[in-house]
């Protein structure tokens, strides 16, 4: 029996993969001879141009994150927040501000337990400024939205976001550490003792691991879907009916207040990943700048009113305030800067 | 046995409690099943990432909601996994 399940879990993405690959090459003709040959649809209209950007645009990003998540859920297994808090503690600050910020992208943490693990960096004396470092860059870097942008800008643009996106969050956590602002923690967050159970590090399988990925596509995939075909249709419609050029004097690269306008508008927005890259796709298309959308669209994933809220039981609002000032301003130095050598 | 389910009340901490009273009630297993939803209380068992189920005082989940047939495993046969 065991035998059998072995077979099954590792064989099955073996054979997937070339299918997935001989799809996944062939969606733009398959698309193209759909809208022009079987619906014989005429080329250029408005409605067939929507058409064939959906048809197109759907199956590649849902293909592309089912594959890449699953990697992603392997690659997860292996981190876990116990291990970054033991690998941060005792670092010197920049040090740990640049490891937290980069475990941050790897280490599985959904913003439901931002306060246990707030509670945990902080109680075992990871100072204030590199636990900011990894709180950052987990919700800023995205898996969803590194793989939503490279499908739907290549690897160039997600080199951008991803390097740009840990460089603000180490940054910023360096800075917050810099201002020593804690006094603006709630009193309880340092009285709170850590229990003194530790829990044995549990040794997974090849086989397990392998799980997680399905677990992962399952749990990711199946909840962003929805939001990547609304989020595509909306740049469908978009992509058919509005003209060229048409973002280019509110978003272009000519109206500098745009990137703080995109920012301060992103921020109390809240959308998942997942919706908001195909609009960010589609505002470049008619004329919006890198810069610009890239600001917008980092300060909607990495800034958000429910995680402030969810914040706010263990920091007092000055510090809030000045988290979201902070990581505003480094969100706006990327989107200045890359407007202006792109 | 006493079961604990450790969360502050995010939809994952409450389909582990549900799948925890789920198995529990199925296979007839003598258990004790408590909510901890306070933040204070949960530092106490050194857990990081919610949910997390404690069974007599130990931590044998945490972070995920494991399967039902999984947590059947876990509290009958009492494989502890973290």
């Amino acid at each position: 029996m065991p035998i059998v399940k072995l077979n099954k879990t590792i064989i099955t993405p073996i054979i997937l993969l070339p299918i997935w690959y001989l799809i996944y090459i062939n969606l733009q003709p398959a698309t193209d001879w759909l809208v022009d040959i079987a619906l014989g649809l005429n080329k250029g209209d408005h409605l067939t141009e929507s058409l064939r950007f959906f048809i197109f645009e759907f199956p590649k990003v849902l293909m592309l994150l089912v594959l890449i998540i699953f990697f992603v859920g392997i690659l997860r297994s292996f981190f876990t927040a116990e291990r970054t808090r033991k690998a941060l503690e005792g670092k010197s600050t920049f040090v740990g501000n640049i490891m937290a910020g980069t475990l941050g992208i790897v280490t599985p943490f959904c913003s439901c337990s931002a306060i246990p693990l707030f509670l945990g960096f902080v109680e075992s004396g990871i100072p204030l400024g590199v636990t900011f470092s990894f709180l950052i860059a987990s919700p800023m870097i995205n898996e969803v939205a590194v793989v939503l942008l490279y499908g739907m800008f290549g690897w160039k643009v997600t080199a951008i976001y991803i390097s740009s996106g840990l460089t603000i969050a180490i940054l910023a956590g360096w800075i917050i550490g810099k201002l020593k602002l804690e006094k603006w923690v709630q009193e309880w967050v340092y009285a709170t003792q850590l229990g003194n159970e530790n829990p044995e590090e549990e040794t997974i399988s090849l086989l397990q691991r392998i799980n997680m990925g399905y677990t992962a596509v399952k749990e990711i995939v199946g909840k962003v879907w929805l939001y990547v075909a609304l989020g595509i249709v909306v740049g469908a419609g978009v992509h058919g009916y509005v003209p060229q050029e048409f973002m280019a004097s509110l978003m272009g690269k000519s109206a500098w207040y745009s990137v703080p306008l995109s920012v301060l508008i992103g921020i109390p927005l809240y959308s998942n990943a997942a919706g908001i890259v195909p609009i960010v796709s589609v505002l470049i298309e008619k004329g919006a700048s890198l810069g610009t959308a890239l600001a917008f669209m980092m300060s909607v994933i990495a800034l958000s009113l429910p995680e402030m809220i969810i914040l706010r039981k263990v920091l007092k609002l000055p510090l809030i305030l000045t988290f979201i000032a902070v990581v505003g301003c480094g969100i706006m130095a990327v989107g200045f800067l890359f407007n202006a050598i792109l | 046995m006493i079961i604990e389910v450790l969360g502050t009340g995010c939809p994952k901490c409450k389909s582990l409690e549900k799948a925890v009273r789920e198995v529990v009630s199925q296979n007839g297993i003598d258990a004790g099943i408590r909510k901890v939803e306070d933040i204070i209380e949960i530092m106490k068992f050194n857990v990081m990432t919610t949910p997390a189920l404690v069974v007599d005082g130990k931590v044998v989940v945490k972070g995920r909601v494991p399967s039902n047939d999984e947590l059947k495993q876990i509290l009958t046969n009492k494989i502890y996994r973290i």
